[in-house]
């Protein structure tokens, strides 16, 4: 394969000009397969119930099962204002983790090769996913803070408060939704990539998200002093309720932001390797 | 040779290995524009490897390519623009229903909105799947699934077309459909790459028939050149013992074209006319070869690589899996033609 074979005459015959995916193009491509992925939530009943019935059942049952338990333990008057951060994040969690199985999918039955052989930018297919799991969390996280309130969640945030709370949700859940992408490009089946909405699913549980990390043994208290989840639950509790943030709102953001700055790149590099062969 | 731009699909010694084994060896294809040429091979040829590389999905070691008059290692977006591909197996979003697919990759190929819906309709209707528009794919049997992939990949009306294997596992009416499909769109002025495994499917629709074998292209020419060296019937004789097959064998004396199957007990040899046959019989039975059976079947896959090649093919492909539309195949004896429900001069 020589350049020299790459001759003129061929390129002045092309019958159809070159095109170059422009800007417009992406964005509008973009916008049709977010709308596929936001179907692909509507159609599946797992994204359905992790996003949806799985974090008000578990914001009922902390509240109703072991809140009568756990608020002896907590210097806070009512236990509902101190787990709602925690029911929030753990919603994020679940939902974000399902985009893992939802990449797989596309990686491996034969619809990767469709969009492959369209004139498009590949990894907005993997984009349509993440706003799709953005989206999705949102509604979920309103969701579970409506019913909250319902049931006497009494926050005394202010506005920017609240600004500022959804943006480290936001921040967290597109962390979470890019490391599940990752592990999605890992993945060789659509089983393994569920096992990793699993591994999330403990994650919150060794935080400060349901009981203060004082009350845990002392190992544990170590892992989840230093877990990535703690400074957010606490910058988000800090937020709405007024607790003192102290040094977590910047641990916070490291966290995520660095994650992020990690996973992105690796991701593309999965992405590329998985798709050229 | 005519310049490049005269064809619309171009490849000079593709190369391929995978992890160090070969799997296309110098691969070369010259399809001119409006016209169609039927790739045919037995498995693991490299039929889907030559459509992978040159639909611009797998990177390719030696060689070039070039369709619609893009280069495919340096233009893969001129040539995604260009071309309409449907894969071996279907690709298509097993969640949306039928017509969401094609609304989506119509919206891809930019039709914009309103247009996408439009063709969208008019191929549901035309592929018979307007009555399935509204259900989840994974829904679909495997002909539904094939002919919205099928569909999905005209959406946008592309000038070039590749079709892997596209009637293997579908049933004879199914196979019709999709071969009325196929022959409207070359009458629309498309070009097509179509693959299969079947001699009578090439025979059927392309202009040109190029024979691979192991990663190389073996025999290239019209599919008449190609029954030529075939024979366009086959009468295949079976014996009761080895020594009596291989006796005929002598006997008719066209070591060319004749060949012995596996089971070393059946003859198959191209017969042009009914006359012919009463040839061969009457040589058989003036040298006392005693014959047990007699049917006559279309030239097989197999047929044509004992005559390109002198073996034969590789790995036939299993009659379960395939459904050939030969209706026969030496070697599995599904549906023997008999002689007197299907004489020669009937075709
Ligand atoms: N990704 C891969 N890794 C390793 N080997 C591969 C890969 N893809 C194809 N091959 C090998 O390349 C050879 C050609 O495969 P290919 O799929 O092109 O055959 P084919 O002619 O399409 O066969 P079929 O009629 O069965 O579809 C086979 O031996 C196959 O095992
Ligand atoms: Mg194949």
């Amino acid at each position: 394969m020589t350049t020299t074979t790459y001759a003129e005459p061929t390129r002045r015959h092309q019958r159809h000009p070159a095109p170059r995916p422009s800007l417009a193009w992406n964005i509008a491509d973009a916008w049709v397969l977010i709308g596929r992925s936001l179907r692909h939530t509507v159609r599946n009943g797992d994204a359905l119930f992790m996003g949806v019935f799985l974090p008000m059942m578990l914001l009922l049952l902390f509240v109703y099962v072991f809140g009568g338990a756990l608020e002896a333990g907590i210097a806070q008057s009512d236990y509902v204002d101190y787990v709602v951060p925690g029911v929030i994040l753990l919603t994020a969690g679940f939902s974000a983790a399902t985009t893992a199985v939802s990449v797989t999918t596309d990686m491996t039955t034969g619809v990767m090769d469709r969009f492959r052989s369209l004139p498009i930018t590949n990894w907005i297919v993997v984009l349509g996913h993440v706003v799709a799991s953005l989206a999705r969390n949102l509604f979920s996280t309103a969701l579970v803070v409506g019913v909250a309130l319902l049931i006497g969640f009494r926050p005394s945030a202010s506005f920017l408060d609240w600004v500022a709370a959804v943006g480290v949700i936001s921040l967290f859940i597109l962390m979470m939704t890019w490391v599940s992408v990752m592990f999605g490009l890992i993945a060789k089946s659509a089983d393994a990539a569920s096992g990793f909405t699993f591994f999330i699913l403990f994650l919150p549980y060794m935080s400060s998200a349901f009981v203060p990390v004082e009350t845990m043994p002392a190992a544990l208290r170590g892992f989840s002093e230093h877990q990535p989840i703690t400074p957010i639950i606490e910058t988000v509790r800090g937020l709405l309720m007024g607790t003192p943030i102290g040094d977590s709102a910047w641990q916070a953001v490291v966290w995520t932001v660095g994650i992020l700055v990690i996973v992105i790149p690796v991701s593309a590099r999965l992405f590329r390797r998985r798709t050229t062969s | 040779m005519t310049n490049s731009h005269d064809y619309a699909i171009r490849a000079s010694g593709l190369k391929k290995a995978f992890k160090g084994a070969t799997v296309l060896d110098g691969v070369d294809l010259a399809v001119p524009e409006g016209t169609m040429l039927a790739l045919l091979g037995p498995n693991g040829a490299g039929k889907t490897t030559t459509v992978r590389i040159l639909s611009t999905l797998l990177p390719f070691d030696g060689g070039e390519a070039t369709v619609g008059g893009y280069d495919v290692a340096r233009e893969p977006g001129g040539v995604r623009h260009v071309l309409g591909l449907t894969g071996q197996y279907a690709s298509v979003d097993e969640i949306l229903t039928g017509r969401e697919n094609l609304v989506m990759i119509g919206r891809l190929y930019h039709l914009g909105r309103a247009r996408a819906r439009d063709r969208a309709d008019q191929l549901l209707h035309q592929f018979n799947l307007a009555d399935a528009a509204d259900r989840a794919v994974k829904t679909y049997s495997g002909g539904m699934r094939r002919r919205l992939d099928l569909a999905a990949s005209l959406i946008a009306a592309p000038p070039i077309i590749f079709l892997d294997e596209p009637t293997t596992g579908l049933d004879p009416r199914s196979r019709q459909q999709m071969w009325d499909v196929i022959r409207d769109l070359l009458r629309g002025g498309t070009t097509i790459l179509l693959t299969t495994q079947y001699l009578e499917e090439a025979d059927q629709l392309a202009d040109r028939v190029a024979v691979i074998d192991d990663g190389r292209i073996i025999a290239d020419g019209t599919a008449a050149e190609l029954k030529e060296r075939v024979g366009t019937e086959r009468v295949e004789l079976t014996f009761a013992s080895a020594d009596d097959a291989r006796a005929a064998l002598h006997v008719v004396d066209r070591t060319d074209t004749a060949h012995l199957h596996d089971d070393a007990t059946r003859l198959s040899l191209p017969v042009d006319a009914p006359d012919d046959v009463r040839h061969v019989l009457n040589a058989l039975a003036a040298a006392s070869v005693p014959v047990n059976g007699i049917g006559l079947s279309k030239p097989s896959l197999d047929d044509v690589f004992f005559t390109l090649t002198g073996t034969h093919a590789p790995h036939p492909p299993t009659p379960a899996e395939d459904g050939t539309p030969t209706g026969a195949r030496p070697g599995t004896d599904t549906h023997p033609q008999t002689l007197s429900n299907s004489g020669a001069q009937a075709r």
